[in-house]
C-alpha cells in the first residue's frame, strides 16, 4: 500500500500540467483513483461529504449482479450437458459455463472500456465508472453462443452511439447495455432467436431427442399451452422451476431467485429505486391480468397466468437491473412510478400482441427510456404550476385586502 | 395562532464534538475584525485608516452603493490593519481593542414611541442593520424595502449546531426587545420558529408578540428558508427578511441601552478537547477560542458548521453571522482501494457501507471529498433530504444552463445555498451545489436589479 503511494508520488508529476505525459492525466487519474481513494479535500461548499461516490455505488450493483452471473454460468453448463445427454456434477456444469461466459465478459470490458478511455483522453475527463456495470450486464443478456466479434461490434455501437455521442455517463438517453442487445437482435437475428440460439452447442455432439432449446416465450408463441411449457428435456416446468431458472434463455436472465437476491441488496443499500422495481412488477401484473381476460382460446401467450409473466422472458432481470438505471429512467420520484408501471405494461403488451418480437422487456424499457424525459417534464411542470397557483392566490388575497 | 409542522425528509449528520452546556467567559481577544467578504455582493467603502481610534459603534466601512448601511466596530480601540486581497478587495479591517470598551451612544427612545423610520435609522446608524438579511438572494436587506414578513429561526439543526435555548437564555429580555424592534419593520407577521422536541430550555416559548411556529424533523428543518417555505412561501417579487437569534439580541441591546453591544456566544465544536460555549465578541480572533486547544497542523478551522461554514486561516476571525466554530481533521490521506472496503467507519446517507450497523454512533468526519466529480447519475436522493416542494437537481441543471426562466419557475427565490448544503453532502457525483446555486442567485439578482 505504501509502495503504491510512493510510486504514485514519484510518477504523478510526469502527468501533471507541464509534465511529459500531460495529456494522459485523465487516464492516469482513472487508474490512480481505482487503486486508492485520493486525499482530495473539499475546497468550496460543504466541508464534509458523504462517503459514497460513483465507484462505491456502482460496485454495489456489480455485487448485486454476482448471483445471477454465477447461476448463469452454472445454467450454461447444465443445459449443455443435458442437451448432449451426459451426466454432470454441479461443479462440472459451473466450470464449463465459466469457460464459456468468461470470454463474453472479457470482450465486453475490453471493447467498452477501451472506447471509454479513448473518449476520456480526447475530452480530458477522468473516466466515469458507468461502463463497469453496463460491461457486466451485456454478457448476461445475450445468448452464450453469440460470436465474439458480433458482441464486440454491439458493444462499440452501444458505447459510441448510445453514450459517448451524448456526452458520456450521465448524459445518455437509452440504456447502453440494452442498446447493445437491441443491436444484436436486429442486426443478427439468427443468433438471437429460434430454438438453437439459447443453449451452447458443440459441433459433432448430437443433441438428445427429448431436448428442446426453445425459450418459454418461444414455446408459447409456437403454440404450447401454458400448463405444458417444458424445460430443456421436455419435463414440465412448475412455478418453482421458473423461480430457480434451469431453462433456456440468455445467460443471466433465467433465475428469478438469483435476481431477487441482487434486488434485495440494491434496495437495502438504496442504490436502486424501489419505486421503479415495484411499479414495473405491478404494471406487468396488471397487464397480464388484462390479457388473461381478453385472451382468445388459442393465444397461449395471453393465457399465461399474470404472475408467471413476471418470472419469464427476462422480465425480472429487466425490472431490477435495467429499468432502474438512474440515468435513463425517469428522474423525479413521481415520474419513477409512472415510468416503471408503463415499462411493465408495455413489456407484456409487446410480448402478447407481437409474436415476432417476444423480447417485450427489452423493447419496452428502450421505449420508456425515450419517454422518461417527457414524464419528468410533466411532473416538473406540475410543480411549476403549483408554484404559479400559489403566487396567484397570494396576489388575490393582497388585492382583496 | 401557532402552527406545528412536522417534516419527514432530511438527514441529521451525527458528528462527534457537540458543545457541552458550559459557558467559558473568554477575555477580550487581542484583535477583532469585520470581514467585508462575509456579505454577499457587497462593495465596501473604507471609512477608517490604520492607526485611527474608534469607539464601539463607529463605522469601519459602508456599502458603497447604499451608504446608509454601515458596518460598525464591535469594540473600541485602534485600527491596526486593513488587509486587502486580489485587485485590492477588502478582506478585513482589524481593530486592537482597548481594555475597557467605550461605546458610542445612539439616540433611542422607548420603542412604542418610535416610528418605523426612526427604528430603521437607529439600526442603520448603530450598524445592526446588516444583521437583517433578505430572501431571496440571502443578502443584507435594503432599508427602503418593506418585507411581507420577518422570520427568526430559534434553532439550528446543522451538525453540532449550538443550542440557542441554552446559549441565549440569560439574554431573553434583550431578545424580546429585539423582536419588538423587528415588529416595527413589517406590516406582516414576525415569525419565531421553535424546535418542537425542545432543546434544553423554554427560552423562546415565553417570547410574545410573535407568531410562534413549531417545527420537528431532521436537518435542514432549522434552516429559516425551509421554514419560510412551509409558513409563508416566497413568490416572485416577495421580500422576506430573516435575522439570526443571536443577532436579535444585539438589536435588542441597541434599543435597551442605546449602544452597539456585540457580545456573542460562540459554540466551539468538533475535534477539540473541550467543546463548549464561549462568551466572546463579534468578529473575535479565532486564536482567542483555540488558545487552550493546541491543535495539530492537519486541522481545518471552520467558522460556522461543516456544511455551510467558511474555512479560516490560523489567525483569522469568526464570521459576522456565525455562532459556531467547528474544527475537523483534513482528509488528505489516500485510502487504498477505499471504494471496496466494508467501511464500518464510513459515514453515509445510503447503506452502501457497513456503518449502517451503527446508526446511533457519532462519527468523526474529515474533509476528504470521498470521490471525484462526475455528471449527475443518481437521482431522487436529493429530494429525499430536502423537505421542500422543490426539485433540486432540475434547479441546479437550469442554473448550469443559465436558463433564467426555468430557474424562476423551479423556485430559485425560495432557496439559498445553505438549504441545498445537505443535498451537496449526500451527492455521489460530488457536485458543488452550493456554489452553483450562488451563481444562479447572482445571475437572477443582476437580471432584476
Amino acid at each position: 500500500m505504501k509502495a503504491i503511494e510512493n510510486w504514485i508520488q514519484k510518477t504523478k508529476p510526469n502527468f501533471e500540467k507541464g509534465g511529459k505525459y500531460e495529456k494522459w492525466l485523465p487516464i492516469y487519474e482513472s487508474f490512480e483513483t481505482f487503486l486508492h481513494v485520493p486525499g482530495t479535500v473539499t475546497t468550496t461548499g460543504s466541508h464534509v461529504r458523504d462517503a459514497i461516490d460513483l465507484k462505491r455505488a456502482l460496485i454495489i450493483v456489480i455485487f448485486a449482479l454476482v448471483p445471477t452471473l454465477l447461476y448463469g454460468m452454472y445454467n450454461v453448463g447444465s443445459l449443455f450437458y443435458t442437451s448432449i445427454g451426459e451426466d454432470y456434477t454441479m461443479m462440472e456444469a459451473f466450470g464449463y459455463g465459466f469457460i464459456k461466459v468468461l470470454p463474453l465478459i472479457v470482450v465486453s470490458y475490453i471493447v467498452g472500456l477501451g472506447i471509454e478511455f479513448i473518449f476520456c483522453y480526447i475530452r480530458g475527463h477522468e473516466i466515469s465508472e458507468g461502463y463497469l456495470v453496463s460491461g457486466l450486464i451485456i454478457p448476461l443478456i445475450v445468448p452464450v453462443d453469440i460470436p465474439l466479434w458480433e458482441l464486440a461490434l454491439a458493444v462499440a455501437f452501444a458505447v459510441i452511439i448510445g453514450k459517448e455521442a451524448f456526452g458520456g455517463t450521465g448524459m445518455n438517453i437509452v440504456n447502453p447495455a440494452l442498446l447493445a442487445r437491441a443491436f444484436l437482435f436486429f442486426a443478427y437475428p439468427g443468433n438471437m432467436s429460434g430454438s438453437s440460439a439459447w443453449v451452447h452447442s458443440v459441433e459433432g455432439k448430437a443433441t438428445v431427442d427429448a431436448f428442446s432449446g426453445e425459450t418459454i416465450l418461444g414455446q408459447l408463441n409456437a403454440g404450447v399451452a401454458p400448463d405444458a411449457i417444458h424445460g430443456v428435456a421436455n419435463n414440465q416446468l412448475s412455478v418453482c422451476d421458473l423461480m430457480i431458472g434451469n431453462y433456456a434463455g440468455c445467460v443471466g436472465e433465467t433465475s428469478v431467485i438469483a435476481i431477487l437476491i441482487g434486488a434485495a441488496l440494491l434496495l437495502f443499500t438504496g442504490i436502486a429505486s424501489y419505486r421503479i422495481i415495484l411499479s414495473v412488477f405491478a404494471g406487468g401484473f396488471v397487464m397480464g391480468l388484462l390479457m388473461n381476460v381478453m385472451a382468445p382460446e388459442t393465444n397461449y401467450v395471453m393465457q399465461l397466468p399474470a404472475f408467471q409473466h413476471l418470472l419469464i422472458g427476462g422480465f425480472a432481470f429487466g425490472a431490477v437491473f435495467m429499468a432502474t438505471d438512474p440515468v435513463t429512467a425517469a428522474q423525479t420520484n413521481t415520474g419513477k412510478w409512472i415510468y416503471g408501471f408503463l415499462v411493465g405494461v408495455f413489456a407484456i403488451m409487446i410480448r402478447c400482441f407481437n409474436p415476432a418480437y417476444p423480447e417485450g422487456m427489452m423493447l419496452s424499457i428502450l421505449l420508456m427510456n425515450v419517454f422518461a424525459p417527457l414524464i419528468d417534464h410533466m411532473v416538473v411542470k406540475a410543480n411549476i404550476n403549483r408554484r404559479l397557483k400559489r403566487a396567484k392566490a397570494a396576489q388575490e388575497t393582497v388585492t382583496n385586502a | 395562532m401557532s402552527k406545528t409542522i412536522k417534516l419527514r425528509k432530511g438527514f441529521d449528520i451525527n458528528m462527534q464534538g457537540v458543545a457541552e452546556h458550559i459557558f467559558v467567559q473568554n477575555p477580550m481577544p487581542d484583535s477583532v475584525a469585520l470581514k467585508p467578504t462575509d456579505f454577499v455582493g457587497l462593495t465596501a467603502k473604507l471609512m477608517v485608516k490604520e492607526g485611527d481610534k474608534v469607539l464601539a459603534g463607529d463605522p469601519l466601512f459602508i456599502n458603497k452603493l447604499q451608504p446608509e448601511v454601515k458596518f460598525t466596530s464591535p469594540v473600541s480601540g485602534t485600527v491596526s490593519a486593513v488587509t486587502r486581497g486580489e485587485r485590492r478587495a477588502l478582506l478585513n479591517i482589524t481593530v486592537t481593542p482597548d481594555k475597557e470598551t467605550e461605546y458610542k451612544k445612539f439616540d433611542v427612545a422607548d420603542l412604542n414611541s418610535m416610528s418605523r423610520e426612526q427604528v430603521v435609522s437607529a439600526m442603520l446608524e448603530a450598524g445592526v442593520w446588516p444583521f437583517v438579511k433578505q430572501r431571496p438572494y440571502d443578502v443584507v436587506a435594503n432599508p427602503n424595502d418593506k418585507p411581507k414578513s420577518i422570520f427568526v429561526s430559534a434553532f439550528d439543526s446543522a451538525p453540532l449546531a449550538p443550542d440557542y435555548t441554552f446559549a441565549l437564555e440569560e439574554y431573553a429580555d434583550d431578545f424580546q426587545i429585539g423582536i419588538n424592534a423587528l415588529k416595527k419593520l413589517t406590516d406582516g407577521a414576525v415569525n419565531l420558529d421553535i424546535y418542537k422536541e425542545g432543546r434544553a430550555k423554554t427560552t423562546f416559548t415565553n417570547i410574545t408578540g410573535v407568531e410562534q411556529n413549531f417545527f420537528s424533523g431532521k436537518h435542514p428543518v432549522g434552516n429559516v428558508g425551509v421554514q419560510i417555505h412551509h409558513i409563508d412561501p416566497i413568490n416572485k417579487g416577495d421580500i422576506v427578511w430573516v435575522v439570526n437569534p443571536q443577532d436579535v439580541v444585539i438589536i435588542g441591546r441597541l434599543f435597551s441601552k442605546g449602544v452597539f453591544d456585540a457580545r456573542v456566544v460562540v459554540a466551539l465544536t468538533g475535534a477539540v478537547k473541550s467543546p463548549r460555549y464561549y462568551k466572546t465578541i463579534l468578529g473575535a480572533n479565532i486564536q482567542s477560542l483555540l488558545a487552550q486547544e493546541q491543535l495539530g497542523d492537519n486541522m481545518r478551522i471552520i467558522s460556522g458548521n461543516v456544511l455551510t461554514g467558511t474555512k479560516l486561516g490560523a489567525n483569522d476571525f469568526i464570521g459576522y453571522y456565525d455562532s459556531q466554530v467547528t474544527v475537523i481533521e483534513e482528509g488528505n490521506k489516500p485510502t487504498f482501494m477505499g471504494w471496496l472496503a466494508p467501511g464500518f467507519d464510513k459515514y453515509s446517507f445510503s447503506r452502501a457501507f457497513f456503518s449502517w450497523l451503527s446508526p446511533k454512533k457519532k462519527y468523526t468526519l474529515n474533509t476528504n471529498t470521498n470521490g471525484g466529480k462526475r455528471a449527475f447519475v443518481f437521482t431522487g436522493i436529493y429530494e429525499d433530504v430536502l423537505p421542500m416542494d422543490i426539485y433540486p437537481m432540475q434547479l441546479i441543471k437550469a442554473i448550469m444552463a443559465e436558463d433564467v426562466d426555468k430557474m424562476e419557475q423551479l423556485g430559485i427565490y425560495e432557496v439559498v445555498p445553505e438549504d441545498l448544503a445537505i443535498c451537496e453532502f449526500v451527492c455521489p457525483s460530488k457536485i458543488e451545489m452550493q456554489s452553483i446555486l450562488r451563481q444562479g442567485l447572482n445571475v437572477m439578482r443582476k437580471e432584476f436589479n
